[in-house]
């Protein structure tokens, strides 16, 4: 992957402004503590959290690039998997068994929407797609739970949830983040290798970039669509296990989707590492922000900050840190 | 069979169901309609299905053992508003002209619902209960009349909470020079507490330190290393909501906060929010304004009348002692005596909203009263008139053990004296502004 040259402005403006803004109000405002290792303790707990938030926005990704399409679905695609997952583990199936028998139900999901939802809808307006899948979202919310219940439950990976360790004496590092970033890096990995070096992968853009003339050049539109929602079914159990296991199985977990939203306006809807790099900013960045600036403003500027970094980097690049840039000559 | 014919099967079913639901309705005429807004579905399906649960048990155990009461059957109806406030505004509207006599009281189980509400309920003459959460100023029934507090108000809990932490101090004195912090849901609700803790931070001289969680909670690890890594307060508070407690006390765990030194609120002391903190949760502490677990006789006669009859309203029989199932029968309770009596009084049919308003006027559940129905020492007493529409607002400091809720205290006193002057100055603004004229109270 070649990164432009604004690209590169960009991060290095960022990097300076994440340090230099902490450190500046720290020095004006009593209110506000800075010291090297508590900064660095925060920031290195911002890019865990961001990693949890790159997974969740992974799955959008997948789906916008082979269809175009905002999957308004995926949170609502995470509860259910994980609402099956847990159901399926509740009814005595191992857990290794039940992890394999959800990634079937994902599987056999992603085959009915694209018989039921998408096929029909073959060559029209995005927002058509675009609301189908919001009808999705609502179908998946009220059928897990009529399935599976509301009540909340446990998903427990054995991961320990008290104080990790201590790096240098000073900075704790939690257990569970860094484990959930690992496996959420594995993936990551995994995946962008997958898109970028098989004939899926090159196939995925074609149809990303106009339905008829893949069709017409021989691409299956509808096997590549099945495969991107079952992808995208197994990004979201992923996503689902890890934060199910964090916030316990129940309908809050569908709401994860907002936190992905300024991760994919940042690093762009069409890249897998988009998402990965918006994920770090976004999750670096927010925490940041939450330390060392909302004291100065009363506290609670988490969430919004997070859209508002990503909006002032649509200002520079507004396709996104990574995303395509489209030409279209009239 | 051709369309004409499949349509006059279909209008002649139509007309046989429409008699016979006509039927049911003249068969409940004499029976008393409750409305019941739940939410056993949405976000917060989870702490909102034991609460419904609780109140229905307790309604169906009336009809089952007693026949209702006073002979009078009662009919209930729940309507989910999926804790959103206009499907909350619409089940009131829905439900308040149902029945012979309409709805008899209105439990919205939202602060939203119930802000929403407020003004209808006077117009309508439905009086409006709101248990442990709402307005805390309603507990002036001169500028109130038809709003209805007990057993308690996040005013008075934000008091109670203060004063356990200064017992476990060893007294207000010892309060000098301590940090407490609050982690608060940036809503409405979530700011109750604020200035009852700045108070008495000015008046006992500890240090008060504010945490707002945007909605919904899902991430708060910048916010738990303000608190757990560099403020480092004696004790944290929290009012939250839905998944925003389980994320805080996994949080607090992350950040080697001790969690016997983290108090929430009533509506962060749920079953539904400790079982996803899983380990993280042992220890942590929270108000309660009802007993906790189900060793009360009043379980005991739900699972005889209703459990063990295959009719009970949760899944088993073991749920029946979850604390927002013990939140739901006293909900149920309240009414439930507040509709007997407006019937020992107006006779015993069905009565409306204002009767039972002027019931509630002069509640008194007392300790005795508890006794007989089996519910002494899950609940407090509750006594109430046309000026106090609160009562005591005791509560208790529950925690949890891993497994389950253990009350570690009596029944904790807020500080009525300023509480009360408080309402009455919170109140008498909202009159100023609604253009209210106090109703005189003899």
């Amino acid at each position: 992957m070649r990164i432009e040259r604004d690209v590169m402005y960009i991060f290095i403006a960022t990097l300076f402004l994440m340090v230099a803004i902490p450190w500046v109000t720290g020095q004006l405002s009593e209110e506000i503590f800075f010291e090297w290792p508590f900064f660095f303790e925060v920031a290195i707990g911002g890019l865990l959290a961001g990693v949890m938030y790159s997974l969740v926005a992974l799955g959008f990704v997948l789906i916008f690039k082979a269809s175009g399409v905002f999957n308004f679905a995926q949170g609502a695609m995470v509860l259910f998997s994980a609402l099956t997952l847990v159901g399926l583990n509740e009814l005595g199936l191992p857990m290794w068994l039940a992890i394999v028998m959800t990634l079937v139900v994902m599987l056999i999901l992603a085959v009915v929407i694209e018989r039921v939802v998408l096929r029909p809808l073959v060559n029209q307006e995005h927002i058509i797609l675009f609301m189908a899948t919001i009808g999705i979202t609502y179908f998946l919310d009220g059928f897990g739970q009529t399935i599976w219940g509301s009540e909340v439950k446990i998903l427990d990976l054995g991961i320990p949830s008290e104080p990790g360790f201590y790096f240098d004496g000073k900075i704790l590092i939690n257990d569970f983040d860094l484990i959930a970033a690992l496996i959420a890096g594995v993936l990551v990995i995994t995946l962008a290798l997958f898109f970028q070096y098989t004939r899926i992968g090159r196939a995925l853009r074609a149809v990303a970039d106009d339905h008829q003339a893949a069709l017409s050049v021989g691409i299956p539109l509808k096997h590549i669509w099945v495969i991107v929602w079952a992808v995208a079914g197994i990004v979201a159990l992923v996503a689902g296990i890890m934060w199910g296991s964090k916030l316990g199985v129940q309908f809050s977990l569908a709401l994860i989707a907002l936190k992905a939203l300024p991760v994919l306006i940042l690093g762009g809807f069409t890249s897998v590492p988009g998402a990965i790099v918006g994920g770090l900013i976004i999750g670096a960045g927010e925490k940041i922000a939450e330390v060392f600036i909302a004291p100065l403003i009363g506290g609670g500027i988490e969430d919004w900050f997070a859209y508002m970094l990503a909006l002032a980097f649509l200002v520079f690049r507004p396709q996104g840190l990574f995303g395509e840039k489209i030409i279209e000559r009239v | 069979m051709n369309i004409r014919k499949a349509s006059t099967h279909i209008i002649a079913t139509a007309l046989i169901a429409g008699s016979l639901a006509g039927a049911s309705t003249a068969f409940a005429a004499d029976s008393q309609f409750i409305g019941s807004l739940v939410y056993r579905t949405g976000p917060y399906a989870p702490g909102g299905i034991p609460w419904a649960d609780g109140f229905a048990d307790y309604i169906n155990l009336l009809n089952e053992r007693d026949g209702g009461i006073n002979g009078v059957k009662l009919s209930l109806e729940e309507c989910d508003t999926a804790y959103n406030t206009d499907k909350g505004v619409e089940c009131y509207e829905r439900l308040k002209n149902k029945g012979s006599t309409g709805m008899p009281a209105v439990m919205p189980l939202s602060t939203g619902i119930t802000y929403a509400l407020l003004d209808r309920v006077v117009a309508d003459k439905i009086p409006l209960i709101t248990s442990g959460y709402g307005r805390a100023d309603a507990a002036d029934g001169r500028i109130f009349p038809y709003v209805f507090v007990p057993p308690a108000t996040y005013w008075g809990g934000a008091d109670i909470a203060i004063n356990y932490v200064a017992s476990q101090e060893g007294g207000y004195g010892k309060l000098k020079g301590k940090k407490i912090a609050l982690v608060y849901h940036d809503s409405a609700y979530g700011k109750e507490p604020i200035r009852t803790l700045e108070a008495l931070a000015s008046e006992h001289g500890f240090k008060f330190s504010k945490f707002p969680v945007p909605h919904p909670g899902l991430e708060q690890k910048a916010t738990w290393l303000k608190i757990g890594r560099q403020l480092r307060p004696d004790y944290v508070l929290m009012w939250g909501w839905g998944v925003m407690n389980a994320t805080a006390i996994k949080e607090a765990a992350a950040v080697g906060f001790p969690r016997d030194k983290f108090i929430g609120v009533w509506w962060s002391g749920n079953d539904a929010d400790m079982i996803p903190a899983g380990k993280a949760a042992k220890g942590y502490k929270s108000l309660q304004f009802n007993g906790v677990g189900s060793d009360f006789g009043v379980h005991q006669q739900i699972k005889n009348e209703l459990y063990a009859k295959g009719k009970g309203s949760a899944k088993s029989a073991e749920q029946t002692g979850e604390v927002a199932y013990n939140r739901g029968l006293q909900s149920a309770l309240i009414l439930t005596e507040a509709l007997q009596a407006a019937m020992n009084h107006y006779g015993n049919k069905p009565v409306t909203g204002e009767q039972v308003a002027w019931a509630l006027d002069r509640l008194s559940i007392t300790e005795d009263r508890l006794k007989e129905i089996g519910a002494d020492g899950l609940f407090d007493p509750i006594e109430l008139s046309c000026v106090d529409h609160l009562g005591k607002g005791r509560a208790k400091v529950t925690q949890w053990d891993g497994k389950q809720w253990k009350a570690i205290s009596d029944w904790i006193s807020p500080n009525s004296k300023m509480l009360r002057a408080m309402y009455e100055a919170s109140a008498a603004q909202y009159a100023k502004e609604k253009g209210i004229t106090p109703r005189p109270c003899g």
